[in-house]
Formats: structure tokens, C-alpha cells, sequence
């Protein structure tokens, strides 16, 4: 088992039952497979850098979990898949990233804030 | 005139540069986030290029780091491949 971390950006058109339904679909494939949730953060509507399939904008998840290594491949070809899914990212989590990631949950200072005033 | 002074043709410099340090060995950062857009635009210059280490003074390991991180956040467009005026 390994911790990872899942950004996927899904298309704005998405009504707020559609985007939750799509949230509660890729969380059950991790159960399913034998994983679990640790966090799930959906950031919501935020525009997008540069356009993506001629889109400004693009609704945020970021959903933090722990899978067997085999079990990505899987999600992987179920977002390429998705229609509705503009493009995902997911990360393998090193003990200092799980660390990171706790602290900025709880709302504990991860220690980045000084180095931003710097 | 006093004997024992002494006239040089170039001027001394007399302040001293403050020596650089990577930031993320002094205050103890062990993990970077891609996701923190703010803190990562420390590293980037106006055109959303990454900074040499030569100006940023990080040591190599984290300024692979904080390239991965850029690198990341630049594909899930919370940072720009190129732009003007990013700060």
C-alpha cells in the first residue's frame, strides 16, 4: 500500500449533482479496489492558467488516498475515459508529502510560510 | 600630510554581500507542494521561467524539487507555460 494524492480537473459545464456524483464515482473505485480515502478536497471552480479543450475554466478535486501500486493503471484508463474529465495528475506521496499534508489539514503551520516572506 | 597614508586607485568595497543560503535546508522544508502556487512563484521569474540556482541559492536537491513542482503545477494549469507579467 502506498500513499497517493489525485488532482483531476473536470470540464465547468458540470452542475453541482453532476461534479459530486463524478467525485463519489472515482472514490468508490478506490474503496473497491481495497484503498482508502484520507482526504478529499474539491476546490471547485477556478480558471485555468492557459485554455484546456477551449476552456477557461475547470473544476478542481484533489483527493488523497492510500492503493496497492497496481490499482492506478486501472483508475488511469477510467479518467482517460471520462468525458468530462479536461486532464488528472496523480502523485506518489513520500513520508514527508504525508507529513505535509496532515499538517496543512489541521491547519498546523507546515513551516512553508516563513520561507514565503522570505 | 600624514605620512602613513595610504591612497588606493581602485576603491575598496567595503559591504560585504550577504552570502545566499537554499531556503528549504534553513527553515527545515522537506516536501513541496505543486498544489502551493504562491510559494512556488518565488522561483520563477516575470515570464513564468524557473530561476537559476545562481539567483535563488537553493542546493540541488531541492532545486529538482521545486523544478518537479513547477513542472507539475505547470500541466494541471494553476501555472502558466509562458505568460508576461506573472507577479
Amino acid at each position: 500500500m502506498n500513499n497517493y494524492e489525485l488532482m483531476v480537473i473536470f470540464t465547468p459545464v458540470l452542475s453541482d449533482d453532476e461534479f459530486k456524483a463524478e467525485q463519489k464515482k472515482y472514490a468508490k473505485l478506490v474503496t473497491d479496489a481495497g484503498g482508502s480515502i484520507i482526504a478529499e478536497n474539491p476546490w471547485g471552480l477556478k480558471s485555468l492558467a492557459y485554455p484546456i479543450q477551449k476552456k477557461t475554466t475547470g473544476l478542481y478535486w484533489v483527493m488523497e488516498y492510500t492503493a496497492n501500486a497496481d490499482f492506478n493503471e486501472k483508475l488511469k484508463i477510467q479518467l482517460l475515459r471520462d468525458e468530462s474529465v479536461l486532464r488528472h495528475l496523480c502523485t506518489k506521496l513520500d513520508k514527508y508529502a504525508v507529513e505535509y499534508n496532515a499538517k496543512k489539514r489541521s491547519g498546523v503551520k507546515t513551516g512553508t510560510e516563513k520561507a514565503v516572506e522570505a | 600630510m600624514a605620512k602613513n597614508e595610504i591612497k588606493y586607485l581602485t576603491a575598496i568595497k567595503s559591504d560585504k554581500r550577504v552570502k545566499k543560503f537554499c531556503r528549504f535546508k534553513k527553515y527545515g522544508i522537506r516536501y513541496i507542494d505543486y498544489k502551493d502556487v504562491e510559494f512556488l512563484k518565488k522561483f520563477l521569474n516575470e515570464q513564468g521561467k524557473l530561476l537559476p540556482r545562481r539567483l535563488s541559492g537553493n542546493s540541488l536537491k531541492y532545486q529538482r524539487k521545486v523544478s518537479d513542482a513547477v513542472k507539475k503545477a505547470r500541466q494541471m494549469a494553476l501555472l502558466p507555460y509562458v505568460t508576461d507579467l506573472l507577479k
